[in-house]
């Protein structure tokens, strides 16, 4: 196959994957900051936030060490059977889990503190238990953050660089995502090349903030 | 069994509802404890801050309380003491906030039915058919919340509040936001929704008129407590409480019609203090209506009148005279055992010399339909 296709494949099957747990952590981690009036909070609002402020670099260069055979991540990873993380397509998914994490958990946190506690109190004097108001309130009045958070997450990932740099590394086929291609691409001079992905990225993620603007507009 | 102050309460009357909480908020204190009728309306009277919406969220169980004792016809929702404690979504209760709370991703229709399918089947009791009738919501139904008017929306909130088939209906300040107006479009329905269901229902409020149209009961509340509670009419003529010192304070007359008068378009009624002539009202011969009889428009004199323009005169006894201000009394008078509040000046007391015992003619120049 193209290289280029290929790099676009594992590029969409990463953001989608990364995208699917995202939410399913965000949710409930978003659904905890925003109600939760523990100390802790604001520890692990710092800790979630993180990822924005950090060069790629550094975030990347602590994930392969926590990714190694021996690392805090790779060594159970390992004891429980599985392969080696670092430069594997399962270590990028958990790079670009952590990497974009803030994305996510931001627009939800700031959906369901905006719902309040009264709509939930309502749906609770009309007999409804704790997870039915989740589902039948608070998901579909945050609908709007949880687009942003999916949109957000998604074209974070597909953008991501240096974290995959760092963790990835450049292989053909299993971790040469687009944004590497492109840099390959650039280093070798290709330019025709670099500016065919540059230009796909750069529609795609202007179409996809464009159509969530829109809906949210609504 | 030890505690269990529910189940020894609950014996004594069924049909009773009993709470008494009690919390703390910073500088404010709930200490709230009474028992009110289990049919009709009953009113939390009180000013703002004085506790009444956290009581009703205590009933509700959306408070954390210190002390929480509450029971429903007999049915121990909550008892502190025994840990008895049921969560608020297995209370079957309807909660009327005073903000509406619609649900804004619904449409009117799933937001009436949304209690409603989460109830067992064998325990509804209400139809939707009914209440969009009564509530007058078909035109509603598909329409989304942030559509409505402040009115229209009330009347939805209701709706969804009953469709959840409560054993007791919780109302706080429902009409609150809303302009007279509205309120006058609100009134009927509610008037309507006492007498076609048999929920009890309290209701909060600080308008001593919206409660006179439709309360049966009264509870004053002062203070994060529950002082004084009693039926409306007995409370309304008590001279030592709060609402006496209000401007429309006056007495409540339950009557029955007997007669219409239709040359001078009047409708003569009856109460045990006598007869009352009252602009013609659209009722039948028998029917019972309430008349409000504010104090202020009501005067004393020791002789009976003559040749005077107020047409209705009673002879009653005073039981209680009580100082309002340096310049005004409120005195207290009983006619056929039935009370009622003259306003009139400390002057005029002095110089009639009004102390309990003293039988007096009562000028009635106006009387309110209560309802």
């Amino acid at each position: 196959m193209n290289p280029d296709l290929l790099a676009l494949w594992i590029t969409l099957r990463l953001a989608l994957v990364s995208t699917l747990i995202l939410l399913l952590l965000g949710v409930p981690l978003a659904w905890w900051l925003a109600r939760t009036r523990s100390p802790v909070k604001t520890l692990v609002e710092t800790m979630v936030a993180l990822p924005l402020v950090l060069p790629p670099t550094v975030l990347g260069f602590y994930l392969l060490i926590a990714l190694a055979p021996r690392g805090v991540i790779g060594g159970p990873w390992q004891a429980l059977g599985g392969n080696g993380l670092a430069f594997t397509f399962a270590g990028l998914v958990i790079g670009s889990v952590i990497y974009s994490l803030p994305f996510v958990v931001q627009p939800l946190q700031n959906a369901f503190t905006a719902i309040g506690s009264a709509p939930i109190e309502v749906a609770a004097t009309l007999r409804a238990g704790p997870f039915d108001r989740f589902f039948s309130i608070v998901l579909p009045m945050a609908r709007s953050g949880l687009v942003t958070a999916a949109t957000l997450g998604f074209a974070h990932t597909v953008g991501e660089f240096g974290v995959v740099l760092m963790i990835g590394g450049n292989i053909p086929g299993e971790t040469q995502v687009l944004s590497i291609a492109i840099y390959d691409h650039v280093e070798s001079m290709e330019y025709a090349n670099a500016h065919l992905l540059s230009a796909g990225i750069l529609c795609f993620s202007f179409l996809l903030l464009f159509v969530i603007y829109r809906m949210n507009a609504r | 069994m030890p505690g269990n102050r529910c189940a020894r309460q609950s014996r004594m009357m069924e049909t009773d509802i009993k709470f008494h909480f009690r919390l703390g908020r910073g500088d404010f204190r709930l200490d709230a404890e009474q028992a009110i009728p289990g049919t009709g309306v009953t009113a939390l009277f009180g000013r703002s801050g004085s506790g009444k919406t956290t009581l009703l969220r205590c009933i509700a169980g959306l408070e954390r309380v210190e002390e929480g004792l509450f029971s429903v016809g007999g049915e121990c929702w909550q008892d502190t003491r025994a840990g008895r404690f049921i969560a608020p979504h297995k209370r079957a209760l309807g909660f009327v906030f005073q903000d509406g709370r619609l649900f804004p991703h619904l449409r009117v229709r799933a937001n009436l039915l949304y209690g409603h399918r989460r109830t067992p089947r064998d325990q509804r009791r209400v139809l939707l058919a009914d209440i969009v009738d009564l509530l007058g919501l078909a035109p509603l139904m598909d329409r989304y919340p942030d559509t409505l008017s402040g009115g229209e929306k009330q009347r939805v909130t209701m709706g969804r509040a009953l469709m959840n088939s409560p054993r007791l209906l919780l109302m706080d300040e429902p009409m609150a936001g809303l302009d007279r107006e509205r309120k006058g479009e609100i009134m009927p329905y509610l008037e309507n929704l006492r007498t076609r269901f048999s929920i009890p229902i309290l209701y909060v409020s600080h308008d001593i008129n919206e409660i006179i149209r439709i309360a049966d009961w009264l509870v004053i509340m002062e203070n994060g407590r529950t002082p004084d509670a009693g039926p409306l009419d007995r409370m309304l003529s008590r001279i030592d409480l709060d609402i006496a010192g209000h401007e429309d304070a006056g007495a409540m007359l339950s009557v029955e019609v007997i007669k219409h008068d239709d040359t001078f378009h009047l409708t003569e009624v009856r109460f045990a203090g006598g007869q009352l002539l009252i602009p013609r009202a659209a009722r039948q011969i028998g029917d019972r209506l309430r008349l409000r009889v504010h104090a202020r428009d009501v005067s004393l004199t020791l002789d009976s009148p003559s040749r005077t323009s107020i047409l209705n005169v009673i002879t009653a006894v005073v039981t209680d005279v009580a100082e309002q201000s340096p310049s005004r009394v409120l005195v207290r008078i009983e006619a056929g055992g039935v009370p009622l509040l003259a306003r009139i000046t400390r002057k005029s007391c002095h110089d009639l010399d009004l102390r309990a015992g003293l039988a007096v003619y009562a000028q009635i120049k106006s009387v309110a339909l209560g309802e």
